[in-house]
């Protein structure tokens, strides 16, 4: 065979076709190649001394160099390996720590660094509604701009706009946790989760809007941020300190942002002015996915292995233990909750504002219930890990 | 006892490269280490003497070694080499646009070289050159990296870009470096034309005296030659070494250079150094 490059110059690119007619070859075979370029014979022998293959002269007319193929391409490839296919189906059950940052069913060279991802193996983070749950939140992501309207013209009394900036204060102390647990993981995961990858930044990128209306809201009348209690963030701190996935999904996304969807419909019931309502109706939306995933994936982990719930019983009464000498629920946070739902200072608008946080609060206790019979709890089981659950709340 | 051998760290990737074939060459029973040598000229000195087992060697220090060797009634051999340090160029480019067609029309005119001890971009090239022209040969000389032997790429490029810039009126490199200055856009297409080449000669080798304790060595250069570029452990390093496969180490390759290295009286034939204007 004889390749001709006519006046291509290596400078020029001519080694792309020089590797195209080599790769039709086996190794041991032989390749002329002619051209005109003055410098070819001299750039073919240095290149193919690079590349692992011969170029010898030859004393044949219209052939300038005698290539023989050699086999680094043919070795660096040979035992490469497919890892796992580009869609959902071609996930594998433990993706390889060499295949790093490796696209899923990219073609990878063998060797190469193992990659810090400790969260590898699909059973421990998959959920198989990962991927609608990741094209529904990317594509309900909204504008804070545009979907509020902060020019609404409302006025509230001073005492009951203090009680919605510091349920603000409270939320965003919240946020704050529920944008850097997902956060913390998304490092960990295996990137072969793709899916599970981008469900937890569009989660964290969720949070992160969060932060940014509830923020808006409370200074919204330029008064001051209310206050943070030490057992707010003890409670918080728990969440943070669990190392596993999957416990630290379950006590964030099924006890903690479920019990958030009660409050954030409270709010969306109680609130006093229309800003404050709109941001708790886009906030709800958003944690709602957060849950459904968070459910879905403990639900198919508890599925493939029953002693899960073992561990999530644990979590719990772990996250108890260390709660149980803290005071609970702020006094602010509760006190402008029942205010908000009062909407008056008249003793039987407070009766009614205190009974609606009651209300409030066994609902969260019934969530929560809910969920954990969904996941294979007996009924008496998930009451009483619901009533462990923290006073804060989340 | 540990086998010891040196090498000159031009070039960081020189740390990376050997503490991993160390790490190999260890797993594989063979107690290996290495020090590293700021140039070429202690490390042929330190081989001789015996204070290291092996070196990874220039051409130069290659010569070198086996000039002192042979003074001190000792024996150096080269025991492996790499694939790509075989058979290997040097050539001699003008502009273009120049009238020159021919190595004999540069009588007279300045040609640019790499560093005074690079032997690919300087002692090879200028003795092709001085048969050529003779004395009338003018050199203007890029030192880049003196003391490296010419493993530092800077001279040549700093040679080929003076030739563009019409301070020279050629310029010498090695066939490989034209090869990359072309594809880097250093050289741009159709901008200089070769009018001159060398003959082909062999560059670094893995030298080793003849105190070494024989049976390591045995097993260093049969480890070596067993290293499989279809082996994704060490297939990173050989390629940051620049080699697909370790080859036999031949004498062969060094006449050119040994030839260049008398007429420049750049060592004597003991083996000491002799270039007037070389300080490494």
């Amino acid at each position: 065979m004889i390749l001709d490059l006519e006046g291509l110059g290596f400078e020029q690119g001519a080694h792309l076709l020089v590797q195209r007619a080599l790769q039709r070859l086996a190794p041991g075979d032989e390749l002329r190649v002619t051209g005109s370029d003055p410098a070819l014979t001299m750039h073919l022998k240095a290149w193919c001394r690079q590349a692992g293959h011969q170029a010898h002269d030859v004393d044949e007319p219209g052939v300038r160099a005698r290539i023989v193929r050699g086999r680094a391409d043919v070795d660096r490839w040979a035992d490469a390996q497919r890892a796992g296919g580009p869609g959902a189906d071609g996930i594998v059950a433990k993706p390889r720590a060499d295949w790093g940052l490796a696209v899923r069913g990219a073609l990878v060279e063998s060797g190469g660094p193992s990659a810090p991802f400790d969260i590898a193996d699909r059973d421990l983070v998959w959920a198989e509604i990962a991927p609608a749950l990741y094209a529904h939140a990317a594509s309900a992501q909204w504008d804070p701009d545009a979907a509020v309207d902060w020019r609404a013209d409302f006025a509230l009394q001073d005492d009951i706009e203090r009680a919605v900036v510091q349920v603000m204060t409270y939320l965003i102390e919240n946020e704050q946790a529920a944008l850097v647990i997902p956060a913390k993981l998304l490092a960990r995961v295996h990137p072969h989760f793709r899916e599970v990858l981008q469900l937890l930044a569009v989660q964290a990128a969720d949070e992160a809007r969060h932060l940014e209306v509830f923020t808006r809201r409370a200074l919204l009348r330029g008064g001051e941020l209310g206050t943070s209690s030490v057992s707010g963030r003890e409670s918080l701190a728990t969440l943070l300190t669990e190392a596993e996935f999957s416990m630290a999904s379950f006590l964030l996304s099924v006890l903690g942002e479920g019990s958030f969807l009660n409050l954030l419909e409270f709010l969306d019931d109680h609130a006093p002015d229309p800003v404050t309502r709109q941001i708790t109706r886009l906030a709800r939306r958003d944690e709602a996915r957060h849950v459904a995933f968070g459910v879905a994936h403990l639900r198919y982990q508890a599925e493939k292995d029953p002693s899960v719930r073992t561990r999530m019983r644990a979590a719990v009464e772990r996250r108890y233990a260390a709660l149980v000498d803290t005071a609970g629920l702020n006094q602010d946070v509760f006190d402008s909750l029942v205010v908000l739902a009062a909407g008056d200072w008249t003793p039987a608008a407070i009766a009614k504002g205190y009974d609606a946080v009651r209300k409030l609060q066994a609902e969260m206790d019934d969530g929560r219930q809910r969920r954990l019979v969904h996941l294979g709890f007996p009924a008496d089981e998930a009451a009483e890990l619901s009533a462990l659950h923290t006073r804060n709340f989340m | 006892m540990t086998l010891l051998m040196g090498a000159v760290a031009y070039d960081p990737k020189v740390v990376t490269i050997w503490s991993g074939f160390r790490a190999w060459l260890r797993s594989r029973g063979l107690p290996f280490d290495f020090v590293l040598y700021s140039h070429y000229e202690r490390q042929a000195e330190d081989l001789v003497t015996g204070r290291i087992h092996a070196a990874w060697n220039s051409p130069l220090a290659w010569l070198r070694s086996d000039r002192l060797a042979k003074a001190a009634g000792r024996e150096v051999r080269p025991l492996v080499m790499r694939d790509t340090d075989r058979d290997l160029t040097s050539v001699v480019l003008v502009r273009n646009d120049s009238s020159y067609q021919a190595a004999s029309e540069l009588a007279g005119r300045v040609v640019g070289l790499g560093a005074v001890d690079s032997p690919q971009a300087t002692l090879i090239p200028r003795s092709h050159l001085r048969q050529a022209v003779g004395d009338q040969l003018k050199v203007r000389r890029f030192d880049v990296g003196v003391g490296l032997h010419g493993d530092h790429i800077g001279g040549e490029r700093d040679a080929v870009r003076a030739l563009l810039a019409g301070e020279v009126e050629a310029a010498a490199v090695i066939d490989g470096n034209h090869l990359l200055f072309g594809r880097e856009g250093t050289i741009p297409a159709g901008s200089t034309r070769v009018i001159a080449q060398t003959g082909s000669y062999d560059h670094c080798n893995l030298t080793v005296i003849d105190t070494a304790p024989a049976e390591l060595v045995t097993t260093f250069g049969d480890l070596l030659l067993s290293m499989s570029y279809a082996d994704p452990e060490v297939r990173p390093l050989l390629d940051l070494e620049g080699l697909t496969a370790w080859r036999d180490g031949r004498r062969s390759g060094y006449g050119l250079l040994d030839a260049a290295v008398d007429e420049e009286g750049f060592y004597d034939k003991d083996g000491k150094v002799t270039a007037v204007e070389y300080a490494p």
